[in-house]
């Protein structure tokens, strides 16, 4: 069981660096005051617009993702190694999706069980044999990080596919520095608000070779009702590129084009924000209203670039994962940097058996589960619920993984009575096109319920402003 | 600029200046109901006012019997009813919503924290709330938006289909509110000049904040033929015919040097406003007012047409 948490400020060994001129911020800040900077937060974020709508719930489409204003802090030497280890696993899950959409070399080297790639949902036939621009097929990369020491960080999942929330990371930064100006000016927080800038010039250096001219970028939404429309049209400003949906964009020849009041306009590369399932009727679900009809078409013979390219999902798979350190080692002739989490595949008889003798200690997640949902964390479920989650899983072992319950650190966090330590985890988002980026920042999710451990903002998680310390 | 986002920047305004024109009827509605009625009681001319929105039988399905309160929340707060003034703010807001970022900062709050007091409202007892404070906040609220738009829009073509739709509209809902009043409110021909016509037209020239510009214009005397010159012909007044046409007009012309082309949506717009502007108010009476304001109203239901197809489709080439 696990017992004592890594807190990022007050280790055992007293107040860490990075949070020494935080102590006096936050000890001498009276509680109206505080109580007002909050209410000041919240008005700033519903003025903005930044709320996200929870699937499946109903209730208030303009609910505000709760934002914790204690900042979460790196130095410049512990980013520096975590940059590292975040660009080269996106270098690596690149290479394995030009690999397996090629000769799969990492298959026959029998590293890679062959049907765990050919036989997942995730794989796309659509672009077997198709070389994107660049080879790149994951152009941002999100890596969702945990801590559990002062050194050791695990990854616990990868998003090749569209990792959401960026908008979050800039926004609480815009929000904190308008609200605490003299914290920034007393230290050296690294800045984000290139992320825009970078983003824009990844994806304009994918544009297809057939475009001869100032590329033209847009960025493909499912519409105003999808949950994350909010980031979709802040990403889309920022970059000042046009925010489409389906139906503004049409095929006609070789191209795609974008309905304008000027008549049709070429596009070159579309960011989309929508599943691989809903990019072409044509080529996938004939129910789709959202996509494009003939669009894989235009992609494949290179008219247009999808960013990220349809099927690059299988790279982010949970079954998937566990191999990614051998990704590096393969493809790459490096040491990974950054750790796996010890991973439980149900789907093998030797680890499923475990899995069930310990389902009480351990976390079991859906293979193909995301946003926290269909996971049972052992240690904070009571006996019925591990009872019937285990049943599941001996129904159906393949469709589950487990891992052990991490010590997640610790960040310290206002609450009612004061500050307290809250479980949070680390999403950075990485940028792959002809270069490979990263900000100095990422997402900070909190779990802010005493005790818990799950940070999805569509169970009750907020989110911080992560600084990174630059160098003097 | 995106089709889809001329068509939200066009629709935007006209639900607002569709809100505006629904506060604007229930004002005249609320108005009429304290004329004492030659029979006994007060009149009820609610039917007439639902008839002109054209939601006279969705009110009798829902509500039966025509009550002053239930046709006040009906036309204000109800959400099943698509030309409330609830439901046009809710879908201003949300035209506004899908294409904020072609909007200032400023619009967009206006929008919203218009949006945000309806909501306050309806969660209000409804007996605290009297019909004029509710008209009076729509029209409020139409102005600082319009402002906003006025004082902080780049003037883009973005800016130039904001215009559009508000003439658009505008034209269509003073076509209509004089048609209610001509046509529909009067009980036969034999009332015209009488106390109730004179009290009748009075209410309109009220609902259409042209009370007193009216006076100034035409010194004071109440004549239908004035009236329809005011309303339809007079340039000086912002929602006659003939000043929503200067305006689209003003505004195609402006997308077609931005665009450099001129388009058939350019042609029918000038076709309207050279008629109107040569028009005498004699033939309109000689057409027949209520004719005069049929064909008005499908002609400008065929310029939206066209701008439609010119730009909000992206298929014209």
């Amino acid at each position: 069981m696990v017992t004592s948490f890594f807190n990022e400020m007050y280790a055992s060994d007293g107040l860490r660096a990075p949070y020494q001129m935080l102590e006096g911020w936050y000890q001498n800040m009276p509680a109206e005051f505080r109580a007002l900077k909050q209410a000041e937060a919240e008005d700033l974020f519903r003025r903005y617009g930044i709320t996200f709508a929870v699937y499946g719930e109903g209730g208030d489409p303009d609910r505000l993702i709760p934002f914790d204003m204690f900042p979460r802090v790196f130095t410049a030497h512990e980013w520096r190694r975590l940059e590292r280890g975040i660009k080269q696993r996106a270098r690596a899950l690149n290479a394995f999706l030009s690999d397996v959409y090629d000769r799969g070399e990492i298959i026959r080297a029998g590293l890679i069980p062959a049907d765990l790639v050919y036989r997942n949902d995730a794989y796309e036939i659509a672009v077997a044999g198709f070389r994107p621009p660049l080879g790149v097929f994951s152009h941002i990369v999100g890596i969702d990080l945990v801590r559990t020491g002062a050194e050791q960080f695990y990854v616990l999942e990868d998003n090749c596919r569209t990792p959401s929330g960026v908008s979050y990371m800039l926004e609480n930064r815009e929000v904190m520095m308008r609200m605490f100006p003299h914290l920034f000016q007393e230290n050296r927080v690294a800045p984000v608000d290139g992320y825009a800038r970078l983003l824009k010039r990844t994806l304009a250096s994918v544009a297809p070779a057939k475009c001869d001219r100032d590329p033209c970028v847009v960025l493909l939404t499912p519409g105003h009702f999808n949950s994350a429309y909010y980031e979709h049209s802040f990403l889309a400003d920022l970059m000042g590129i046009e925010l489409v949906e389906g139906q503004d964009l049409f095929v006609e020849g070789d191209f795609c084009w974008m309905r304008t009041t000027e008549g049709p306009r070429k596009v070159d590369v579309i960011y989309r924000r929508i599943d691989d399932a809903f990019l072409d009727p044509l080529c996938f679900r004939p129910d789709s209203a959202l996509g494009v009809p003939g669009l894989m078409n235009v992609y494949r013979s290179g008219g247009v670039t999808i960013c990220s390219a349809p099927g690059a999902g299988v790279a982010d798979d949970k079954a998937i994962y566990t191999y990614v350190p051998e990704m590096v080692r393969f493809y790459l002739g490096e040491t990974p940097i950054l750790d796996n989490v010890p991973t439980w595949q149900c789907a093998k008889s030797d680890d499923l058996k475990y899995v069930l003798e310990n389902i009480g200690e351990l976390v079991v997640k859906e293979v193909h589960g995301s946003g926290g949902y269909g996971m049972l964390v052992g240690p904070a479920s009571d006996r019925a619920t591990i009872d019937t989650f285990a049943a599941k899983v001996a129904a159906n072992p393949s469709n589950y993984i487990a891992q052990p319950t991490l010590a997640l650190s610790t960040c310290p966090t206002f609450v009612e009575e004061g500050i307290a330590p809250r479980h949070v985890d680390l999403r950075p988002y990485c940028l792959v096109g002809r270069d490979v980026e990263l900000v100095p920042g990422a997402l900070t999710r909190v779990a802010l319920t005493d005790g818990s451990l799950v940070v999805n903002s569509s169970q009750g998680g907020g989110v911080k402003d992560t600084w990174v310390i630059a160098e003097e | 600029m995106l089709s889809r986002t001329a068509a939200n920047l066009f629709w935007m305004t006209r639900f607002l200046e569709r809100s505006e024109t629904t506060a604007r009827l229930l004002d005249m509605g609320f108005r009429n109901a304290l004329l004492p009625n030659t029979g006994g009681g007060y009149r009820n001319e609610w039917g007439a006012i639902l008839q002109s929105k054209g939601v006279l039988q969705p009110f009798t399905d829902k509500y039966g019997e025509i009550v002053q309160r239930n046709v006040e929340s009906f036309l204000f707060f109800d959400m099943e009813n698509p030309s409330s003034v609830a439901s046009c703010i809710r879908s201003a807001r949300e035209n506004a919503r899908i294409v904020r970022t072609a909007l200032t900062s400023q619009v967009w709050d206006a929008i919203n924290a218009s949006y945000q007091e309806l909501m306050a409202m309806q969660r209000l007892e409804r007996s605290k709330l009297s019909t004029p404070d509710l008209t009076d906040w729509t029209i409020r609220t139409s102005s600082l938006i319009r402002g906003a738009i006025e004082s902080t829009q780049l003037r883009i073509d973005g800016y130039s289909f904001m215009n559009l739709g508000y003439a658009v509209e505008r034209a269509d809902n003073t076509a209509r509110l004089l048609d209610v009043k001509y046509y529909v409110l009067l009980p036969s021909v034999a009332y015209v000049g009488s106390g109730l016509d004179n009290y009748q037209w009075t209410t309109l020239l009220r609902a259409l904040s042209a009370h007193r510009a009216y006076n100034w214009a035409y010194g004071g005397e109440l004549s239908s033929v004035q009236i329809a010159h005011f309303l339809l012909l007079n340039p000086k007044f912002p929602r006659s015919l003939l000043s929503c046409y200067a305006e689209a007009n003003e505004h195609l012309d402006q997308l077609a040097r931005i665009y450099g082309r001129s388009t058939p949506a350019q042609e029918s717009a000038r076709a309207l406003l050279g008629e109107l502007a040569e028009a005498r108010i004699d033939d309109v009476f000689d057409e027949g007012l209520h004719e005069f304001l049929t064909r008005m109203i499908n002609e400008n239901g065929g310029l939206a047409q066209s701008i439609h197809d010119q730009y909000l489709t992206g298929e014209a080439r």
